[in-house]
C-alpha cells in the first residue's frame, strides 16, 4: 500500500510539474467558459428552462469535448512517456507489482483528472447563487453528475493508460485514445438519438450508450447497470495494460 | 554473486548475446567492454531481470532471476543506459522516492538517503531540480539510485558516458570506492576506465565473450609481443648494425622520424623487455635517444587481434 500511494504520488507531480498538466486545466476551464455561456444565454430565453446538469452535461456537447480532449493528454504521459525517457526501465527493475503500476498510474491519471473538474463545480455553484433557483441545481442531480463525471472518466482515462502502455510516443498514445473516445461518444450519440425501441441490438446499444448514460446522471438518476458497465470497461482495459506490461516483461 | 550460463538473446533476426558464460565473485570489480552493440546492455538488462532471456540461466546471490526475479530485484541497484532519471523531482524526494520503490520502509529510507546523499557528494544539491543539474552530479544521482537500498550487487551501464574530464575522475572514484563494500558490474568502452576502476574484464563482441582475464594479464597477453618502440639519432644502417648480433631481438622496422631521427620497432624473441638492452646499445654508440616505450595496447587494438585470431580460428 505504501509503495502504491508512493506512485501515485509521483504520478500527480510529474502531472502538475509538467506544461501537459496545465494545458489540461487551460482546456478545461476555456470549455467550461464556453458551456457558461451557453447556460446563461438559455436561462434567459427559456421561460421554464431545464435544470443546469441537464443543459451543461446532457443537451450540450461541452462535456464531451471536455472528456475527449482531456483524457488523452492527461494519460497519454502514463507510460509512453516513461518509456522514451527509461525511467521504466528503472522503474520496473525494482520489486513492484505490475499491478501495482498500474493501478497507480490509473489512480493517478483519475485524481488529475478529477481535479481539474473542480473549477467547473464552482462555476455551477455560482450559478445557483446567481440565479436564485435551487430547483435549477438540485444536489440529486449534482451527485449523479459527479458520479458520471467519475465513472465515464474511468472509461476513458483506462483507455488513455491502455494506448499509453501500447508505445513509446506520447503522439501515438493520444492519438489512439483521441479515437477511441470520439468512435464511442459518435457511435453513442447515433444510437441513443435513433429511434429504437423494440428492436433488439437497437436496446442494447442504448444500454452501452455512454451519452444517454451521461444523460441519465443529469437528471440524478444513478442506474446501477450503467455504474457496472464503465467499471468492468475500466477493469477490462486496465486488465488489458496489466498484461501487455507483464507480456513485455517476461517475452 | 552473478553465475550465467549459456545466455543467449534474440531479437528477431539479431542474436544480441549468444550463448555466454561468466561468473562474478562477491566484492569484484567486473567491467564489461565492448564496443556498441556487442550485447553489453542487453546481458545486464537481463541480469537485472527488466527483460527476459531467449534461453540460459543466471542466477544473482543463488536466486535465479526468472523464478525469482522480485528477489534479485532487490538485491540489485541498476543504473540503465544513459541514466534515466526523472527530471522534474528534486534529488531528496527522487532517492526517497526510489528508496520506498525498492521497499524500504519510512525511516529506513530516509536514514538511507541521508547515507547516499553523503557518500555521492549530493550534500550541496539534494534540494535542486533535477533537470538542473550538471551531468556529472546527475550521474551520481544515478549512482546514489542505485545505491540507496543497499543491494549486494550493483550493475552500471555506462556510467561514465559523456562527462567532461573532472567529472569522469570524480565518478570513477566514487565507482572505486564503491567496490570496496559492494560487487559491482560496470560496462564501458574505454579501456582506460576499466583499468583504472576494475580488478577483472570480459570483453564481449557481436555477443559472444572473446576474453576474460584479471586486467593485468589481459594487458600482458596482448602487449604486441613485448614489441618495444624507440626514437633514436643514427643512421638506419648504423642501427641495424648494432642490433644485427643481439639474440634477443627477433626483428625490428626502422622508419625515418621527424628531425635526423629514426623510429625503430623492435620485437623481442621471447616477449622479454628489451628496453634496458635498447638503452645499453644506444648509449655504447653515444647516441641520443628522445623516446624508448613500450606501446600499450589500445581497446580497438584488442579487438582487432581477437577479431583476426576467431576469424583464424574458423577457417
Amino acid at each position: 500500500m505504501g509503495v502504491f500511494l508512493t506512485l501515485v504520488r509521483r504520478e500527480l507531480g510529474a502531472a502538475f510539474n509538467s506544461l501537459t498538466g496545465y494545458v489540461v486545466v487551460a482546456i478545461t476551464l476555456l470549455l467550461a467558459g464556453f458551456g457558461l455561456m451557453d447556460i446563461v444565454q438559455r436561462l434567459n430565453s427559456d421561460r421554464t428552462p431545464s435544470p443546469i446538469p441537464e443543459i451543461f452535461f446532457a443537451d450540450g456537447i461541452v462535456f464531451w469535448l471536455i472528456l475527449i480532449l482531456t483524457t488523452p493528454v492527461i494519460t497519454m504521459r502514463t507510460f509512453a512517456a516513461e518509456k522514451a525517457l527509461g525511467t521504466y526501465e528503472a522503474l520496473m527493475t525494482t520489486p513492484v507489482g505490475e499491478w501495482q503500476v498500474v493501478l497507480a498510474k490509473f489512480t493517478g491519471s483519475l485524481v488529475f483528472y478529477l481535479l481539474s473538474w473542480s473549477p467547473l463545480i464552482g462555476v455551477l455553484i455560482v450559478l445557483r447563487q446567481v440565479t436564485q433557483q435551487p430547483q435549477l441545481l438540485d444536489p440529486w442531480a449534482m451527485c449523479g453528475v459527479l458520479t458520471g463525471i467519475a465513472c465515464i472518466g474511468s472509461t476513458f482515462l483506462s483507455i488513455g493508460v491502455f494506448a499509453s502502455s501500447l508505445t513509446r510516443s506520447q503522439i501515438i498514445a493520444a492519438m489512439t485514445s483521441l479515437l477511441i473516445g470520439i468512435g464511442m461518444w459518435t457511435l453513442s450519440l447515433r444510437f441513443s438519438q435513433a429511434d429504437t425501441t423494440g428492436d433488439r441490438l437497437g436496446r442494447l446499444m442504448d444500454h452501452l450508450s455512454v451519452t444517454h448514460h451521461m444523460q441519465d446522471f443529469a437528471r440524478g438518476v444513478i442506474d446501477g447497470r450503467a455504474l457496472v458497465f464503465h467499471l468492468s470497461v475500466t477493469f477490462f482495459f486496465l486488465f488489458l495494460t496489466q498484461r501487455v506490461i507483464e507480456m513485455r516483461r517476461w517475452k | 554473486m552473478i553465475e550465467v550460463q549459456n545466455l543467449t538473446k534474440r531479437y528477431p533476426g539479431r542474436t544480441a548475446v549468444d550463448g555466454i558464460s561468466f561468473t562474478v565473485g562477491r566484492g569484484e570489480v567486473v567491467g564489461f567492454l565492448g564496443p556498441n552493440g556487442a550485447g553489453k546492455s542487453t546481458t545486464m538488462r537481463i541480469l537485472s531481470s527488466f527483460m527476459p532471456a531467449t534461453s540460459g540461466t543466471v542466477r544473482i546471490a543463488g536466486y535465479d532471476v526468472f523464478h525469482q526475479p522480485d528477489e534479485v530485484r532487490c538485491r540489485i541497484g541498476y543504473m540503465p543506459e544513459n541514466n534515466p532519471l526523472h527530471i522534474d523531482m528534486r534529488v531528496r524526494d527522487y532517492l526517497k522516492f526510489r528508496a520506498r520503490l525498492k521497499g524500504l520502509g519510512i525511516g529506513r529510507s530516509r536514514q538511507r538517503v541521508d547515507r547516499v546523499i553523503e557518500q555521492c557528494g549530493l550534500k550541496d544539491v539534494e534540494k535542486r531540480i533535477i533537470g538542473q543539474l550538471s551531468k556529472g552530479y546527475r550521474q551520481r544521482v544515478g549512482l546514489a539510485d542505485a545505491l540507496v537500498h543497499d543491494p549486494d550487487l550493483i550493475i552500471l551501464d555506462e556510467p561514465t558516458i559523456g562527462l567532461d574530464p573532472h567529472q569522469l575522475r570524480s565518478v570513477r572514484a566514487l565507482i572505486k570506492e564503491l567496490g570496496r563494500q559492494h560487487t559491482v558490474l560496470l560496462s564501458t568502452h574505454i579501456l582506460t576506465e576499466v583499468e583504472m576502476t576494475c580488478s577483472r574484464v570480459l570483453i564481449l563482441n557481436q555477443g559472444r565473450i572473446l576474453a576474460a582475464d584479471r586486467v593485468e594479464d589481459l594487458e600482458s597477453r596482448f602487449s604486441q609481443d613485448g614489441r618495444v618502440v624507440a626514437e633514436i639519432d643514427a643512421t638506419p644502417e648504423a642501427i641495424r648494425e648494432a642490433f644485427r648480433d643481439l639474440p634477443e631481438v627477433a626483428a625490428l622496422e626502422i622508419q625515418a622520424a621527424a628531425g635526423a631521427f629514426q623510429r625503430v620497432a623492435f620485437t623481442p624473441k621471447s616477449g622479454q623487455d628489451l628496453r634496458p638492452l635498447v638503452f645499453e646499445q644506444v648509449r655504447q654508440h653515444d647516441w641520443s635517444l628522445r623516446e624508448l616505450t613500450r606501446p600499450r595496447l589500445s581497446l580497438e587494438d584488442i579487438f582487432i587481434q581477437l577479431t583476426q585470431k576467431k576469424k583464424g580460428g574458423d577457417l
